[in-house]
C-alpha cells in the first residue's frame, strides 16, 4: 500500500485544483485513487459490464492494430475530458453542463484526429470515420456526467485511465479472437507475430467481416453470463 | 440523377448503417423490442438526420470550406446537432402533441446517437453537395428504419422462444443481428 501511496503522490503536482482538500486526507484518497483505477478494468468494465460504446467495439475489432489505436485514442480523449471537466466543475453552471461537456469532448477529439492524421496516417485511414465518432461515444460523456463533474481532478484521472484501459482490454480480447480465426495469423503494426499452419491458408473470413463481429460479441456475452461475470437481465 | 440513385441504394442496403457500419447500435438493440416503438424511432432518426444533414452541409460547404476551417467540423457539427434536436423537440411539442407523445422520449436520445453524427461526417468527408447530402441522409434513414423494423419483428417472436437462460435478451439479439447482417452481405457488389 505504501508503494501505491508514493506513486499517487508523485502524480499530485499535475492536479493543481483540489490540492488543499487533498493534503488533508492524503492516505484515504491514495487508496481511493487505486480503487477508482482498478474499478474500470473489471468491476465496471465499460464494454462487458456496462455495455457502453458498442459501435467502435464491433467496427474496429477486425484487427488488433486498430483495436490498440482506438484504445489509445479513447484513453487520450477520456483523460483530456475528465481532467478538464473536473477542474472546471465548480465554475460550470448546472444548466449548461452538458453543452460544456460536449464542447470539451469535441475539442479533445479534434486534437486526437489531427494528431493521428499527422503522425500515424495508416492508422488514421483504417480507423476512418470511427475516430471522429469517439465524440459521440457514450462512455466519454457518461464518465464526464457520472464521475468527473462530481470528483476531484486526481480521482477523475484515475477513473479515466481505469475505464480507458478496461475499454482497451475488451477491444484487444475481441480483436484477438476475430483476427486469429479470421486471418489465421496475428499482425501488430505491420509486424507478423505468428501464423497458424492450417488456418492461414484457409482462413474463416466470416470472422473479420461485419456479421462475424455480431456473432463473436453475442457468444462472448453469453459465455460471460454463464461464468457469472455479467449479470442476467 | 443516376449518381443520386446510387448513393441512395448504397446507403439503404449495401452500406447499411446498422448492419455493415455498426452505427446506432444502442438504439438498435434498445428500442427494437416492440414493433411500434421501433417504427417511431426509425421515423424520428430519419427526420433528425435529414434536418441535420441539410443544415450541416450548408454550413460546411458555404462557411467552413471557403474560410478553410474544415478541421473545426467535429465541434461545429455536434453543437449544430445538439441544438437542432432541441429545436425539433420544442417545435413538435407545440405543433403536434400526438406526434410528440409518440416519439418524444426518443428525440433527446438521438443527440448522442452516433448515426446522426456519422452521416454528417460522411457528407463532409465525401464532399457531398447539399442535394447529395439530403439523399445520403434519406438513404441512411430508410436503411435504419428498415433494419430496426425487421429486427423488432424477429425479437417479438424471439421472446416466446425457449432459448437457454444465458442467451436470453442481448446475446440472442446479437446472434440475430449476425444472421441479418449475413443476409445483407448478399447485396454487396450490387452497385
Amino acid at each position: 500500500m505504501n508503494d501505491h501511496k508514493d506513486r499517487s503522490n508523485s502524480k499530485q503536482p499535475q492536479s493543481c485544483h483540489p490540492q488543499k482538500q487533498h493534503v488533508k486526507d492524503n492516505k484515504k484518497s491514495g487508496s481511493r485513487f487505486w480503487k477508482e483505477l482498478v474499478k474500470g478494468i473489471i468491476v465496471s468494465n465499460p464494454v462487458f459490464i456496462l455495455i457502453l460504446g458498442l459501435c467502435p467495439v464491433l467496427a474496429i475489432t477486425n484487427s488488433i492494430t486498430n483495436a490498440l489505436g482506438m484504445g489509445a485514442g479513447v484513453i487520450f480523449v477520456l483523460l483530456c475530458s475528465n481532467i478538464l471537466i473536473s477542474s472546471i466543475r465548480k465554475a460550470t453552471p448546472l444548466i449548461v453542463r452538458i453543452p460544456v461537456f460536449i464542447v470539451v469532448i469535441a475539442t479533445s477529439v479534434t486534437i486526437l484526429s489531427l494528431v493521428f492524421e499527422a503522425y500515424i496516417p495508416p492508422l488514421y485511414k483504417s480507423l476512418g470515420i470511427y475516430l471522429p465518432l469517439v465524440v459521440v461515444n457514450c462512455i466519454i460523456l457518461g464518465r464526464a456526467e457520472a464521475f468527473a463533474s462530481k470528483n476531484s481532478v486526481l480521482l477523475s484521472t484515475a477513473d479515466a485511465v481505469g475505464i480507458g484501459i478496461g475499454f482497451t482490454i475488451a477491444l484487444v480480447i475481441i480483436s484477438l479472437i476475430r483476427e486469429i480465426i479470421g486471418t489465421g495469423s496475428l499482425e501488430i503494426f505491420g509486424r507478423q507475430l505468428f501464423k497458424l499452419p492450417g488456418l492461414s491458408t484457409h482462413p474463416l473470413i466470416f470472422f473479420i467481416s461485419p456479421p462475424g463481429a455480431f456473432l463473436v460479441i453475442g457468444i462472448m456475452m453469453a459465455l460471460l453470463r454463464l461464468l457469472g461475470v455479467m449479470k442476467y437481465e | 440523377m443516376n449518381n443520386l440513385l446510387t448513393i441512395f441504394i448504397a446507403m439503404v442496403i449495401i452500406n447499411n448503417m446498422v448492419l455493415a457500419k455498426f452505427l446506432g447500435l444502442c438504439s438498435f438493440f434498445g428500442v427494437s423490442k416492440k414493433l411500434s416503438d421501433a417504427f417511431s424511432m426509425g421515423i424520428a432518426v430519419t427526420l433528425v438526420m435529414l434536418i441535420a444533414s441539410v443544415s450541416t452541409s450548408v454550413i460546411y460547404n458555404y462557411i467552413l470550406v471557403p474560410y478553410k476551417v474544415e478541421f473545426m467540423n467535429i465541434v461545429i457539427f455536434i453543437l449544430v446537432i445538439a441544438s437542432l434536436v432541441q429545436i425539433v423537440e420544442i417545435v413538435i411539442k407545440r405543433t403536434n402533441i400526438i406526434l410528440y407523445n409518440a416519439m418524444g422520449i426518443y428525440l433527446p436520445l438521438i443527440t448522442t446517437n452516433c448515426i446522426v453524427m456519422a452521416i454528417v461526417l460522411i457528407n463532409s468527408a465525401e464532399n457531398y453537395s447539399v442535394l447529395e447530402s439530403i439523399v445520403n441522409a434519406l438513404g441512411a434513414g430508410v436503411g435504419y428504419t428498415l433494419v430496426i423494423i425487421i429486427m423488432s419483428g424477429i425479437r417479438e417472436k424471439l421472446d416466446l422462444a425457449d432459448s437457454p437462460k444465458s442467451m436470453r435478451g442481448l446475446p440472442v439479439a446479437f446472434l440475430t443481428a449476425a444472421l441479418l447482417a449475413l443476409a445483407f452481405v448478399g447485396f454487396n457488389g450490387m452497385v
